[in-house]
């Protein structure tokens, strides 16, 4: 009997002690965002373009990890992203829900035709990521470096002398492409083995 | 002097196809008709142009100057116009065009003034290693990373060798080979600035043993020097900087870690040779040994090329045809790119320059399937397994071939030489390379695209709060303000009320601004009385209407109704009471203050005039009240009747005080006017008849002739036609007299 009662109160005091280590590391150690949410908005691309219908990408990745939405809104993103996405929630893979027009693989940034531009300032406020420069009155261009090309800025001008146009190719950002294949002789490629 | 050499896995024993170029000596190239020198011949970030376009440069001038760390300035390469700031196709395997600064040769090449360091061995280390900066030089092997940041080391990193590497494994490149030939001296003093700048244990040449002159050229410059000359053999890639250090000391560089955290330090034989014309002439990079080679042209050998100088010139003075070429290749065979333009000028990093026939090196050979023969890994110098990266970087799985260190690919080529199945091994490593690199761009662009953000969202939410706040602070100080007036309002009626019951017309003693403010209050107080009673007045009537309609419908609900009704009524009443009550005591303010209130008491008229409207309007709603009432047989009749005779009267009086001082105030003007000007006032006189008499004649006309007023407006019509007969009469008088 006694036996019984002193192992009735080694594991009472052991779930008491471990109890309190727990809820102290719970609170001590208690993450204030959800790191799911974090994990996804690290995935996204960031160009707070709206177009998954959420007002940004954190508001969208918050939606996603909290099962509020599917994973495959994300049209700057692309199927990269949403396979990224699956494989961070143990989701399967499902295609892009979007038109195939309004797939654009492309790096795109907004050229504002300083010509046509009156200064209107209504760009500025549409930009997401502050990357138009300009005062009213006063001529507006984009900071190429900052644009993510998410074309919010493109309808509120009032005279259209916004476009949207592919991102300049540099030395810097040029990668070599990829060879095409078995059957096809490589472009650039120096045959080293033919040198007699 | 036996070195241990240590022998690296792998590796290919290609044809070296050097002899061609060997045995004749360095050709000093023509200067060029047009110079193209690109601002970007090194690692790193291109150089700022610094000389306008119509500018006079000397030879050795700095064209552009670094900009940032990893960098170098240029130097003009011959004294000449700059005639354009622009993009030329440059040395980059993209293909695109890159900044160039275009410089019209003016045939002198006239030095800039320019001396060597004297006794550089008394600087400080830091000055000599800005002077090698300052002089442009970039690794000349074929990578262009800037010397200087080699050799400004930390002051805690301690070099144990300093090695030269003058492998030069890669097939037809001699122009190092001839450098040492001819220039061993030079070299082997730029090395020892360098070894004097580091203050290695040991200095090492390394050469392979293909080039048995070069070998002894070196012996004999470094007779009596601590330098040692190491010869390795002939195997491709040795010259890789890795492979030489692997081979010469036995120690590996860390994947991603540079030679200097293992104590090495590793320089081109084209650097050493540069640092010396730096630092004993002064002289800036402006040139270097090209070899121009390949069966398309006719006079093989080396050529001390200025920089900028366009491959197409230095073809030509080679005798290059380039019909022949198969195709121009800048660097080796095996790491060099094909440019695509013949303008491309030659730059700091061109050690070979390469025109093969069609027959020497054909098209590449279409790219058959992987066999897994197992071929590139035997060969892979870096003990990679490139069948596997090859997989990857096909299917773009980034992430495992990232696990499979293609980062450590030193992109050699000796896969792609091996591989039976013409694999472009190499081109697919770069592939994968670039996406990973793109990715990570692409990621911290991101990154910094959420960080923008998310500040802007930040700056936005503080932006609103500080006008929510500002508009609470304004709401806040309108509410006192009204709280303020209302306190004052509440405080002053009890003292105008008093005033109001003990005297009418004795309120000179209460002073002017508490005297305006009780006027003031007091007609507000009136006119929300007037509106209580208005609504108290539409309660009652709506349900009374609603009384009418139970009472058709024989609801069963109509006493209640009825009560109601009264109670409504008794409230309607009690706010007219009150209404009247206030009315009254704002009249007997404004009556008793008539000095203090200018609108109204300079202009009495109004005051009547508003009174008798009031007291009209009254009394047509004590009438209309009475009608209906007669009409609904309601059993106040009388009290009404009662009420709407009272009010008859007030109205009557008030009309009548009206109409008194109406005439007096007619009398006053009429003095006043008739002692300005007698006929003027005789004048308006007869017009006011004369207007008075139509009017009546006008009101006579819209009557029928039976109507009991008739007479009455008859003779008015009549008196006033006389009137006018009179007064223009008088007129008429005045006028003659």
């Amino acid at each position: 009997m006694t036996e019984n009662i002193s192992a009735i109160i080694s594991l009472v005091a052991l779930a008491l002690i471990f109890g309190s280590v727990l809820g102290y590391a719970a609170i001590k150690f208690a993450t204030d965002d959800d790191p799911v949410a974090d994990q996804i908005d690290a995935l996204l691309p960031q160009t707070q373009c709206g177009q998954c219908g959420h007002p940004g990408c954190r508001p969208y990745a918050e939606a996603v990890a909290n099962d509020e939405d599917e994973i495959n809104k994300c049209i700057p993103g692309g199927e990269d992203t949403i396979q990224a996405m699956a494989d961070l929630l143990g989701k399967d893979f499902i295609p892009l829900d979007a038109d195939e027009s309004d797939v654009n693989d492309t790096p795109v940034v907004a050229y504002i035709r300083e010509d046509e531009c009156i200064g209107c300032t209504k760009c500025i406020q549409a930009c997401p990521m502050d990357a138009i420069l300009g005062a009213a009155k006063q001529m507006h261009t984009v900071i190429v470096d900052e644009c993510t090309g998410c074309d919010l800025c493109v309808e509120p001008c009032p005279v259209d002398c916004i476009d949207i146009i592919p991102e300049k190719q540099t030395q810097q950002s040029w990668a070599w492409p990829q060879p095409n294949g078995a059957g096809i002789s490589p472009g650039q490629l120096i045959p080293v083995r033919n040198i007699a | 002097m036996s070195r241990r050499i240590w022998d690296f896995p792998g590796g290919i024993h290609p044809a070296q196809n050097k002899q061609q170029s060997v045995h004749t000596a360095i050709v000093r190239a023509d200067i060029p008709a047009e110079l193209v020198i690109p601002t970007q011949q090194h690692i790193g970030a291109p150089s700022k142009p610094c000389v306008a376009v119509g500018d006079r440069v000397l030879k050795g001038q700095v064209v552009a100057t670094a900009s940032g760390f990893v960098s170098v300035p240029v130097h003009a390469s011959t004294s000449g116009i700059v005639t354009a700031i622009e993009t030329r196709p440059v040395q980059h395997p993209s293909q695109i065009n890159g900044p160039c600064i275009i410089v019209k040769p003016d045939g002198n090449d006239e030095w800039i003034e320019h001396a060597g360091i004297k006794d550089y061995q008394s600087k400080e280390r830091s000055d000599i290693v800005a002077a090698i900066r300052q002089a442009g030089i970039a690794g000349m092997g074929g990578a262009g990373f800037p010397t200087a940041i080699k050799l400004g080391l930390h002051p805690e990193t301690k070099i144990e060798q300093l090695i030269l590497n003058s492998v030069e494994c890669e097939p037809y490149i001699t122009s190092d080979d001839k450098l040492i030939q001819e220039r061993a001296d030079e070299i082997v003093a730029g090395l020892q600035i360098m070894q004097w700048l580091v203050n290695p244990a040991e200095t090492i040449i390394g050469i392979e043993d293909n080039k048995p002159d070069a070998i002894a050229a070196l012996h004999k410059a470094t007779k009596d020097t601590n330098i040692e000359v190491a010869v390795v053999p002939t195997k491709y890639p040795s010259g890789g900087e890795k492979q030489l250090i692997y081979m010469l000391t036995g120690k590996e560089v860390a994947s991603g870690g540079l030679p200097s955290d293992i104590g090495v330090l590793c320089q081109n034989t084209g650097s050493a040779y540069a640092i010396n014309r730096a630092i004993h002439f002064g002289e800036p990079l402006i040139s270097r040994i090209t070899t121009v080679t390949g069966d398309a042209v006719s006079h093989k050998g080396n050529y001390e090329v200025l920089l900028g100088t366009p491959v197409n010139a230095l073809l030509a003075q080679a005798g290059a045809s380039t019909d022949n070429a198969s195709r121009l290749i800048m660097g080796g065979p095996m790491m060099g790119f094909s440019i695509h333009d013949s303008q491309v000028p030659v730059v700091k990093i061109t050690n070979c320059l390469l025109a093969p026939t069609k027959k020497e090196i054909a098209p590449p050979a279409p790219e058959q399937p992987c066999i897994r023969c197992g071929s590139c890994e035997q060969a892979c110098p870096v003990s990679l397994l490139p069948q596997q990266l090859f997989w990857f970087s096909k299917a773009n799985e980034l992430e495992k071939a990232q696990h499979f260190n293609l980062a450590d690919c030193i992109e050699c080529g000796a896969c792609s030489y091996v591989c039976p199945s013409n694999i472009p091994l190499v081109q697919y490593f770069r592939y994968g390379k670039g996406q990973i690199k793109k990715q990570q761009a692409e990621t911290e662009k991101a990154d910094r695209a959420r960080e923008r953000f998310e500040s802007r969202q930040a700056r936005l939410e503080k932006e609103d709060r500080e006008k929510e706040a500002k508009r609470k602070a304004r709401a806040e100080a309108a509410a006192k303000k009204q709280a303020a007036k209302k306190a004052a309002a509440a405080a002053s009626p009890a003292s105008s009320e008093g005033d109001q019951t003990a005297t009418a017309g004795s309120s000179s003693t209460t002073n002017n601004a508490s005297g305006s403010t009780d006027t003031q209050n007091s007609a507000d107080r009136t006119t929300a009385l007037k509106s209580a009673w208005a609504s108290a007045t539409k309660r009652w009537k709506d349900t009374e209407k609603a009384l009418k309609i139970a009472e058709g419908n024989g609801g069963d609900q109509l006493e209640a109704f009825q009560k109601k009704i009264e109670q409504l009524k008794a409230k309607a009443d009690k706010a007219k009471a009150l209404y009247d009550e206030a009315k009254s005591s704002t009249a007997s303010i404004i009556s008793a203050e008539p000095s203090k209130k200018p609108s109204d008491a300079n202009d009495p008229m109004s005051i009547l005039k508003k009174e008798s409207a009031e007291d009209f309007a009254a009394w047509k709603a004590a009438q209309k009240l009475s009608l209906e009432a007669e009409e609904n047989q309601s059993d106040d009749l009388a009290t009404l009747r009662q009420q709407e005779a009272v009010l008859k009267q007030k109205s009557n009086a008030s009309k009548a005080a009206m109409k008194e001082a109406r005439a007096k105030e007619k009398e006053q003007m009429q003095a006043k006017k008739s002692a300005e000007d007698p006929t003027k006032q005789l004048k308006l006189d007869a017009a006011i008849t004369r207007t008075k008499a139509k009017k009546a004649l006008k009101a006579l006309e819209s009557l029928v002739p039976d109507h009991a007023s008739y007479a009455i407006l008859n003779t008015a019509y009549e008196k006033a036609l006389a009137a006018a007969d009179v007064a223009e009469a008088a007129l008429k008088a005045a006028e003659e007299a």
